[in-house]
């Protein structure tokens, strides 16, 4: 076996805080990378796997400090060099690739110009060397018109482009070592595995090594050849791929496996709907849009149903007009044409005009825990205001109700008297469903409202919904685009592009192929648990976006 | 002891740790002049009015400890009468201002679009008028009283506020939670009071302390042209005219009064500063 490229052993972060407390927030870490090897760092987030990859090109965040262990590089011991030995080292040698590209790229600058930018400056290239290179890197990564695509501007490319354009930035400078930090998170479903495909092309052509961070199993499946499962800063488990996919030894990594964003094997048949007389809820040939007139259609002759105690998936990539759909039926945008019907009456258009109950039977989940809870208001005021005003409780029965309300979506009675600040992510997301459930509703609008949520703590939400669902019989409208959780929890669904809804039925029909080639194209994004999936994917893609367009 | 006495008693000791020696010393330089202007009249050693010698700007001694001013009579106990008329009526206008400027600038951020645009709009042209340009003529036309004053100072300080709150405002409007109170059927009012303030507390705070230094200056500005306050009262602006002569024969009598101006603008500053840095530290600690 060759000496590895990357060698890391025992490496110790620690944060001190203001008053000069320490604790260690990584601990004890040791792998290895050979040259053209992937590795993948997993794990919740918090688990200090973007810190231990940042620990690789010498740097700690503001208050963390290396505290022991070495970092190798080849021969250079990384920790021992001063700043700016480090720098020469940043940029070349070891290069980083960012979760949002889009907040990577300068807007006033040519992609061109801040490609080549680094081997530029620092001299290694001549400016028609670095172009004719960053050309050549554009076409490995198969971007549409290798030639001139570097002549625009980054909001004159797409999402999916920018994060293979902040790639060919990285490996410009021939890097050893390359490191990826979610690069394909912030991207849709369909996007990301061209994108994954083009990077691990890449990285086996130059036979450059990685460190992949993420907290998707099944991604790391298709790029990595070792995986370290990280939990609180800690190794869980070390090992081939191959060996960790098939045959986890930690419990772990089998509940991380668990829950991971894939198909599952058989796809449950809802039960037979009776034909209800009266839908609990009914979207009838809906249009809307946005602008003083309407005229940026977003919504286009949406019809749906969705019957009491059903969850009706909306699925779709982002800009199909799925959220739109959502504020149309709580009453946050008007509709240009069609309308919505209530348990058979139709709803008024905004909510200005709405009876207090019409908005009392549709709540909203929002997306973003953090900033759907008003950060200055405690748990109680924020779960007891609903109540107030819905159900016209006073403010003694609504505390006695928020305790019993909190206990039902498994948090402490006593986070009544906390702000949001002082809750986890999981946590928060409990609350802002406990506030849609704090005013009886009979619809709830989930809002991917587990897409920003690591997939254990998203799994444990998915459930919460279900068990809320038998004991009140409540109805989801669960608006996501990811079709694995679709497929797990709802009994319809209804796939959405450039708003239009594409096909909609009983999941287990929508799903089954042959289905529409949207939907296929959508399943077919979903990674599987196998490490070969990923070529066969990227050709069966090719082959559906040809017959969509 | 309820938990929220005891959070609030964690939440200024954790502050009081974060006093640096300089804002320290600003701080309690601020508390002592808010003490002095209080109890001015049992700090003070004398009536501010009472002409105690026949001699002008006589240097200090152990009976007038700052000398006296241009009638005789005794500096420090006028000093600490100016003080005193001085934060009182910055007081006042820095609330009137802001009870105003804040409440419209709210209310355009909630309603947005065209009521927005009009208010905006007008408070642009006021804020294009000179602010001392357009205090004088009001002053002159209207004749210098304590009433006139106040509410035409307040007014200049409005707009500014208005400014600062609707920009606050529509950063806040737009987040989740707002979004959240307004599919709950909420009116306006109760947005703006329950979700919007709590979340511009801090920086309005600051912003009082800002505005409330240019209150100060302002006036004394006003008082030292001669159309601030009145002679038999005077604040430190007026003091600072009054004595301008001093400086002729050599003494420093008007130099106090210019020199408590500038302290108090300074420490405030200086405070607001390490409030602002502090709620920024802990508003990115929240997100």
């Amino acid at each position: 076996m060759n000496k590895p490229l990357l060698k890391v052993r025992d490496l110790d972060v620690t944060v001190r805080d203001k008053k000069g407390h320490e604790f260690k927030i990584v601990e004890g870490i040791s792998f290895d990378v050979q040259p053209g090897e992937v590795i993948a760092l997993i794990g919740e987030s918090g688990s200090g796997k973007t810190t231990i990859s940042l620990s690789c090109m010498g740097y700690s965040r503001p208050g963390c400090y290396l505290t022991n262990g070495t970092v190798h590089l080849g021969d250079e011991s990384v920790l021992d060099k001063s700043l700016p030995e480090l720098q020469k080292l940043r940029g070349k040698k070891i290069t980083y690739v960012a979760q949002s590209a889009a907040a990577s790229f300068n807007g006033a600058m040519t992609i061109d110009a801040q490609v080549t930018e680094i081997p530029v400056i620092t001299g290694t290239m001549s400016k028609e060397d670095a172009l004719a290179k960053a050309v050549k890197l554009y076409a490995a990564l198969e971007l549409p018109n290798p030639e001139t695509i570097g002549l625009r501007y980054p909001h004159q490319v797409s999402g999916g482009q920018l994060q293979r354009l902040m790639a060919a930035m990285a490996m410009i400078s021939y890097p050893k070592l390359l490191i990826l930090d979610e690069p394909t998170t912030a991207l849709d479903v369909t996007t990301q595995i061209e994108v994954l495909y083009s990077i691990k092309k890449l990285i086996k052509d130059n036979r450059t090594a990685a460190i992949y961070v993420t907290h998707d199993l099944s991604l790391v499946a298709q790029v990595a050849d070792h995986i370290l499962v990280l939990k609180d800063g800690k190794q869980v488990e070390y090992g081939p791929t191959e060996q960790i996919i098939n045959n986890p030894r930690e419990d772990y990594t089998k509940s991380l496996m668990a829950a991971a964003h894939v198909m599952p094997d058989e796809i449950h048949a809802p039960p037979v709907a009776q034909a209800e007389e009266t839908p609990l809820l009914r979207v009838d040939n809906v249009t809307a849009g946005y602008g003083p007139k309407q005229d940026i259609i977003a919504l286009r002759e949406i019809s749906l149903t969705i019957g009491a105690g059903e969850t009706v998936g909306i699925i779709g990539e982002s800009g199909s007009g799925k959220t739109t759909l959502g504020r149309l039926i709580s009453g946050l945008m008007n509709a240009k044409e069609g309308s919505v019907y209530l348990d058979g009456h139709q709803l008024a258009q905004s909510v200005a005009q709405r009876s207090r109950d019409d908005l009392r039977q549709i709540q909203f989940a929002f997306q973003m825990a953090d900033v759907a809870l008003n950060p200055r208001q405690k748990l109680g005021k924020i779960l007891s205001r609903p109540m107030r005003f819905y159900l016209g409780l006073s403010q003694k029965e609504a505390d006695i109700e928020v305790s019993r309300l909190l206990e039902r979506v498994d948090l402490p009675g006593e986070f009544a008297r906390r702000f949001p600040p002082e809750l986890s992510g999981g946590q928060r997301q409990r609350v802002n469903l406990a506030r849609a459930l704090a005013a009886k509703p009979k619809l709830i609008i989930c809002d991917e409202i587990t897409s920003a949520l690591d997939t254990i703590v998203a799994q444990q939400i998915l459930d919460l919904l279900e068990s809320l669902q038998d004991e009140l019989g409540l109805s989801y409208m669960f608006i996501t685009h990811d079709i694995a959780t679709v497929a797990k929890i709802t009994e319809r669904i209804a796939v959405m592009r450039h708003g239009r809804i594409v096909q909609q039925g009983p999941v287990d029909e929508v799903l089954t192929p042959p289905c529409h080639e949207y939907t296929q194209l959508l399943l077919n994004s979903v990674p599987e648990m196998r490490t070969d999936w990923l070529d066969e994917a990227v050709v069966e893609r090719r082959k559906l976006i040809a017959e969509l367009d | 002891m309820s938990p929220e006495i005891i959070g609030w008693r964690a939440h200024i000791r954790e502050a009081i740790s974060d006093l640096t020696p300089g804002v320290t010393l600003c701080l309690l330089f601020l508390i002592f002049v808010a003490v002095v202007g209080l109890f001015a009249p049992w700090i003070a050693p004398f009536d501010e009015s009472e002409i105690l010698t026949n001699e002008s700007f006589e240097p200090p001694s152990s009976m007038l400890w700052l000398g006296s001013d241009y009638l005789g009579r005794d500096l420090l106990s006028r000093l600490i009468y100016g003080v005193r008329v001085t934060l009182f009526l910055a007081m006042i206008i820095t609330f009137l201002s802001f009870t105003t400027g804040v409440g419209l600038g709210f209310l355009a951020a909630a309603y947005g679009g065209r009521i927005d645009t009009f208010m905006s709009r007008a408070n642009d042209v006021m804020l294009s008028f000179p602010s001392l340009m357009l205090a004088l003529i009001v002053i002159n036309s209207l004749g210098s009283s304590f009433v006139v004053l106040v509410v035409t100072i307040a007014f200049i300080d409005m707009t500014r506020v208005f400014r600062v709150s609707r920009a606050l405002a529509v950063n806040i409007i737009i987040m989740d939670y707002v979004e959240a109170a307004v599919v709950r059927g909420e009116g306006k009012g109760w947005i703006v009071w329950h979700e919007v303030l709590p979340n511009a507390l801090t920086p309005l705070a600051a912003e009082f302390g800002i505005r409330f230094t240019y209150a100060i200056l302002f006036i004394s500005a006003l008082s030292f042209l001669g159309l601030g306050v009145q002679p038999p009262q005077s604040d430190l602006g007026v003091m600072v005219k009054e004595n301008m002569q001093a400086l002729l024969y050599g003494e420093y009598t008007n130099i106090y009064p210019a020199l408590g101006i500038t302290a108090i603008a300074i420490s405030m500053n200086v405070f607001v500063d390490w409030l602002l840095q502090r709620s920024s530290v802990e508003i990115s600690d929240e997100i």
